[in-house]
């Protein structure tokens, strides 16, 4: 059942909110000692969210659009006194003092959140082998990865634990993910979704976003969350028009262009290539124009994204200093308390980037390296405007391979960076990008294709997708 | 660029307040060297005239009305703290003592 049956037949009375969320739990039970999705089954407070449903439906109240929907949070989400770790060691047995604006966007929506997610630590990697709490593994073949960082939100939809969940998408970690699990991810706007209680990696390029099962779902969550919110000021001020109404006007008259530089580069499997192509075919028997686009500088957003990413990582990741929260490791002085407390609580990815990132900012390379990445930013912004003067909507592959085996890339950073060679222009630009499941690749596991969309242009990106997803 | 030197992680780690040990700081001179060699690609563009992007919205100086409004709660924030005492978080010494 999709989110959007399940909330209708709860709303009707036809089904129970606590029925649904037994059944999720069990998939949970069943399934979760092999794919080590969840940190934590939110089992209690999911039964008190589901019993507020059924009692409102009792009195003859409307529970909300997402009435009795299960739903699984990333764990760098925080929920007032539930465990958030980020999966870090640095962050065990933490319990924030307040609520994420998202999720208490959803539970007033009426969902019922039954996990916090697995991820790569504070979101940094591409296959949630990053986590301190172990990798989480892909449910549609468990000796491969999910993808990350988000892997434990795409796997928990992928294995039916929810149909729906929220992740993070700094340089693809939704949708990256959503691709190799072979569900739908979004990357929204930057700024359309509240960051409020969301824990910052790099507060440029950070944005929340939902992944379903279909694009529907997709966009009744994205609906829920979507808006300005007064306690984030990277927030977008104004009026948001929902998603939901204008999603089955088809893409009759758009014009869609191929980006030339993130589908034919080097390492792109030829299988993803190829799905691209059936996209593109896909939207152009549905009524859209098709062209081939070049974007040249695109090329260097993975350069100029780990600089940009680790210089502002280094920043947010200060304020893990063994004073206020989270773990301490004794020294004789502040200084050595707080280096030991890091070095301990930190993995080896996380320091990796600090490190990256501080060198990136210090005294002498500041302007070569890091100013130069924010001027190559500039660079990629320009040119997408050039693009979406002539076309509505992009076409790319989401990752340039299908899930790889656990372990393939872990002992070369640099060759993990590249999973996310097609998502980085996207949250380098703000602008918004989702991946729809197309085809399947080597071993028969899923292909996500990318569909771009400039600033605010959710409602021709989901009209094409939902398109895609029809046509498949 | 200039080949990254141990001494040059070891200062890094310093300003980054890591206390890595010899293994890391090994590690960290190889990776860190393939890595910025690649980030490098970015000198490839010229950038003479072209300004920097912080931040991908035109958003200036974000305010609020300047009202009171409950913050967060004092216990529940200490309980979760390392160490505490009298209302206020406790650390080790910060300077020598007299």
């Amino acid at each position: 059942m999709t989110a959007l049956e399940t909330a209708d037949a709860v709303r009707r009375g036809r089904r129970a909110a606590a029925e649904v969320l037994d059944e999720h739990l069990a998939v949970i039970a069943a399934r979760d000692d092999e794919l080590n999705a969840c940190n934590l089954v939110t089992d209690e407070l999911a039964r008190d969210s589901a019993q507020r449903v059924d009692d409102a439906v009792a009195r003859g109240e409307d529970p909300g659009p997402l009435a009795g929907v299960p739903i699984a949070l990333k764990d760098n989400l925080c929920t007032r006194g539930v465990p958030t770790t980020c999966s870090s060691k640095i962050l065990e047995g933490w319990c924030p003092p307040y609520t994420a604006t998202v999720v208490e966007r959803v539970l007033a929506a009426g969902a019922v959140p039954v996990a916090k997610t697995n991820l790569d630590e504070f979101a940094m990697g591409s296959s949630t082998e990053n986590s301190a709490f172990g990798p989480t593994r892909n449910p549609r073949d468990p000796s491969r990865v999910p993808g990350g960082s988000s892997g434990g939100s795409a796997a928990a939809v992928a294995a039916g634990y929810a149909p729906l969940a929220l992740g993070s998408d700094t340089g693809g970690s939704i949708r990256q993910p959503a691709a190799l699990c072979g569900v739908v991810g979004v990357k929204p706007t930057y700024g359309l979704v509240s960051r409020y209680g969301l824990i910052a990696f790099a507060s440029s390029l950070d944005q929340i976003g939902p992944f379903a099962t279909t694009v529907g779902d997709a966009a009744l969550l994205l609906d829920v969350i979507a808006g300005h919110d007064p306690r984030d000021s990277t927030s977008i001020p104004g009026p948001v028009a929902p998603l939901l109404p204008s999603l089955d006007r088809g893409v009759e008259g758009f014009r869609v262009g191929i980006v030339e530089e993130l589908t034919d580069a080097a390492g792109i499997d030829a299988d993803i290539r190829d799905a691209v192509e059936r996209a593109a075919l896909t939207l152009e028997k549905a009524g859209a124009t098709v062209d081939r686009v070049s974007i040249p500088s695109t090329e260097y957003g993975l350069s100029a994204y780990y600089l940009i990413a680790p210089a502002e990582a280094s920043s947010n990741l200060a304020r893990y200093d063994g004073v206020r929260y989270g773990l301490r490791v004794e020294g004789d002085d502040v200084a050595q308390m707080n280096a030991r407390t890091r070095d301990a609580g930190f993995g080896d990815e996380v320091k990796r980037r600090i490190m990256l990132g501080t060198y990136a900012l210090s005294a002498g390379y500041y302007d070569a390296y890091y100013g130069q990445a924010q001027r190559v930013r500039t660079l990629i912004i320009r040119d997408f405007a050039r693009a979406y003067e002539q076309f509505d909507v992009l076409l790319s592959p989401t990752s340039p391979t299908v899930a790889f085996e656990l372990g393939a890339k872990t002992t070369d950073p640099l060759s993990m960076y590249l999973s996310d060679i097609c998502t980085i222009p996207t949250n380098l630009a703000g602008h918004a990008a989702m991946s729809v499941p197309f085809g399947e690749g080597e071993g028969g596991m899923p292909i996500g294709v990318q569909v771009l969309a400039p600033a605010l242009g959710e409602e021709p990106m989901f009209r094409a997708g939902r398109v895609l997803e029809s046509g498949r | 660029m200039s080949e990254l030197s141990r001494a040059d992680v070891e200062h890094v780690a310093q300003l980054a307040r890591l206390a890595l040990s010899d293994d890391e700081i090994e590690a960290l001179t190889e990776q860190l060297g393939v890595i910025l060699a690649h980030a490098a690609q970015v000198s490839a563009l010229d950038t003479h005239d072209v300004p920097p992007t912080a931040h991908p919205l035109p958003l200036v100086n974000v305010l609020r009305p300047d009202t009171p409004r409950p913050s967060l709660d004092r216990d529940e924030v200490l309980a979760m703290a390392p160490d505490s005492e009298s209302d206020r978080f406790r650390v080790p010494r910060i300077l020598d003592a007299p």
